[in-house]
């Protein structure tokens, strides 16, 4: 599945965001924008919602959180019940130390794959697209050139927003 | 992020005018340079104390614990108080890149991958001495909760030692995913303005094809959060657990309810003096003041000040415990750690840790990276002290004066520590070799603070 794309490249963050709002507000196709570090405020610029990623977080933490005190029941009562220093088979404050160990990495290890998976991060993925210089210096703003794509419109645009260089662009 | 704090008030976190590419350039040079000669003496140095280490590790393992001096009454010595030492010592990375971050403390863009390889490292250094201290270190799986053909058999989950196990595992695991998640977008600037193949190929594989899109900076965002947020109990869970290693057992010393917030604190003490060591030299090193500015190693020397003072009111309110519990028993520990045969140990740690930070409050020596370089090797020593005093002093003369001994540690025992430095600065250093040493992409979000853009917006154009 391949895109075509028109790029414009800008050299300030506030620049890129005049832009980005500026393209959805005339109603473009925003397919993506590229920048060297987390520019704030893009997401409404962009109209994203926000990530879903928290609640896979809890998710993953209740797991970890069940898991751990259903083992830790299990080992102790069930399978091998055995009388340390008289102490109750079930001795669930002694239990809590793993139990959130356990939940944390979890948690932590769900989100981060939940993320790796979602933005399809992986070693030697084929031929990203990565607009020139956009880990380095610049922005971009790629919008999707499809169908009845108004071209002079969008140069324009992104010209006065103060845009450095335009083209096109195939993504895959 | 920027621009949307921008004020007069506000100090510049970067003190030298710099583009975008300027910045890429100046933290990825070290990793095109071929290492001058500080860096190969260091190196020298630093892998020579690790193979002395490496050949004291041999000796035990191939002659067994009597290469120690431990003895009946002192089973803790050297081995467990490195253990605690190095643990502490990653606690700073921790608070720096998850704490401080929660906190939306910017000036922490600048210091806090060094201060998160330094986690990694103290935690890997210190996870080698309880596994030596085992004594049959290729039994250590047994203390992991794995199907055996024993029952199955399970270990004791009501035990602190287990507890440890967990928690230092734990914390690895995330310390080190946190610092790679961290390190993505800043791998892919390596990729992309790599010349050579090698270089080109691994940063390749590494970035795991991070374009810089703004739909996964969206999301990168949320997780990073949320794994600071997971971060933060986590580091004060770890050492409050190995606080409970002492506290759960019954010896005068080890038996107090202070343990988890003191030993946090004194975690959190030395870990800045550690970084602020390692930053000194770096920023020297490299040039890097305007990048590391004086602000930065002011600000660790508050925090410095501040835990330092929350471990002197640990000892205070340690004696205070000692003399109001009216127990006889504690009463005698404590005073043999003020007056007993290791007293020397004792007044070493209160002076390097109670009195010499108090020479941060001076301006003029918080802002002095030499003074702060000396005072932050001076409170690593009182550290390491402060865990030797809870562990000997305690053990040394227990409940039964007729096992009363002295613990001298065995020369092994002293290549053993030289070589745990060896270890954590030869990774240091090759880490500082490989991998940006700063963070790039926060650093370039910070670069605009305070500063007034060259080109003025036209609201009204911006606005097709």
């Amino acid at each position: 599945m391949s895109a075509r794309l028109f790029v414009a490249w800008f050299e300030e963050e506030d620049d890129i965001r005049a832009a980005t709002t500026a393209a959805r507000e005339a109603g473009f196709n925003i397919y993506d924008i590229y920048t060297p570090y987390a520019v704030h405020g893009l997401d409404e610029a962009m109209g994203l919602r926000p990530s879903r990623l928290t609640a896979v977080c809890l998710g993953f933490a209740l797991v970890g959180l069940g898991f751990a005190l259903g083992f830790q029941y299990w080992a102790s009562v069930v399978s091998w019940p055995l009388n340390v220093g008289g102490k109750p088979l079930n001795s669930l404050p002694a239990f809590i130390p793993v139990t959130f160990e356990l939940t944390v990495l979890l948690a932590g290890l769900g989100t981060v794959a939940a993320l790796l998976v979602r933005a399809g991060l992986y070693p030697r993925r084929p031929q990203r697209f990565v607009p020139e210089r956009v880990t380095n210096d610049r922005f971009a703003l790629a919008l999707a050139a499809d169908g009845r794509f108004d071209e002079t419109g969008a140069r324009g645009l992104c010209r006065r927003a103060g845009a450095v260089e335009t083209a096109f662009a195939e993504a895959c | 992020m920027s621009h949307a704090h921008r004020s007069s008030l506000r100090p510049p976190l970067v003190t030298a005018e710099r583009t975008l590419a300027e910045i890429t350039e100046e933290i990825c040079a070290p990793l095109d340079r071929r290492p001058g000669l500080a860096w190969w003496s260091a190196f020298v140095v630093a892998f020579s104390a690790f193979m002395l280490g490496a050949y004291c590790i041999y000796l035990l393992l191939s002659k067994g614990v009597g290469v120690w001096g431990l003895n009946k009454t002192v089973g803790w010595g050297f081995d467990i108080t490195n253990f605690v030492f190095w643990i502490g010592i990653g606690h700073a990375g921790t608070l720096i890149s998850a704490i401080l971050f929660l906190f939306r403390q910017k000036w922490r863009t600048a210091v806090n991958r060094a201060a998160e390889a330094m986690t990694i490292f103290a935690v890997c250094t210190a996870g080698l001495f309880p596994i030596l201290h085992m004594g049959r270190p290729w039994l250590a799986f047994w203390a992991l909760p794995y199907p055996n053909t024993r029952g199955s058999l399970w270990v004791n989950f009501r035990s602190p030692l287990l507890w440890d196990v967990f928690a230092i595992s734990t914390y690895l695991i995330i310390s080190a995913v946190f610092w790679y998640i961290g390190l993505l977008p800043d791998l892919a600037t390596a990729r992309d303005r790599a010349t050579n193949r090698v270089q080109r190929g691994v940063y390749g594989v590494l970035a795991l094809g991070w374009n810089g899109s703004h739909r996964t900076w969206s999301r990168y965002e949320t997780v990073y959060m949320l794994l600071a947020a997971l971060a933060t109990p986590l580091v004060l869970s770890v050492h409050s657990i190995v606080s409970m290693d002492f506290a759960t057992a019954v010896l005068p010393g080890w038996h107090a309810t202070i343990f988890p917030p003191y030993f946090v604190a004194g975690a959190v003490f030395s870990g800045f003096a550690m970084v602020l060591t390692l930053m000194i030299i770096v920023r020297r090193v490299l040039a890097w003041e305007h990048l590391i500015t004086i602000k930065h190693l002011e600000n660790m020397a508050k925090i410095i000040i501040v835990t330092g003072g929350i471990v002197g009111v640990a000892y205070a309110t340690e004696f205070f415990t000692a003399w109001y519990s009216g127990n006889p028993n504690e009463r005698f520990a404590f005073m043999n750690r003020i007056g007993g045969p290791y007293a020397w140990s004792y007044w070493t740690m209160v002076s390097c840790n109670v009195l010499a930070p108090q020479l941060m409050w001076f301006k003029r020596l918080r802002t002095s990276p030499v003074a702060l370089f000396a005072l932050s090797l001076v409170i690593n020593v009182g550290m390491w002290f402060e865990r030797f005093v809870i562990i000997v002093t305690s053990l040394h003369r227990d409940l039964i004066p007729s096992s009363w001994v002295m613990y001298h540690p065995s020369w092994v025992e002293i290549g053993t520590l030289l070589g745990s430095f060896g270890m954590f600065f030869t990774f240091f250093l090759l880490f500082t070799r490989v991998l940006p040493m700063v963070s790039i992409g926060e650093v370039k979000g910070v670069l605009g603070e305070s500063r007034v853009r060259l080109r003025p917006v036209e609201p009204e154009r911006a606005v097709a």
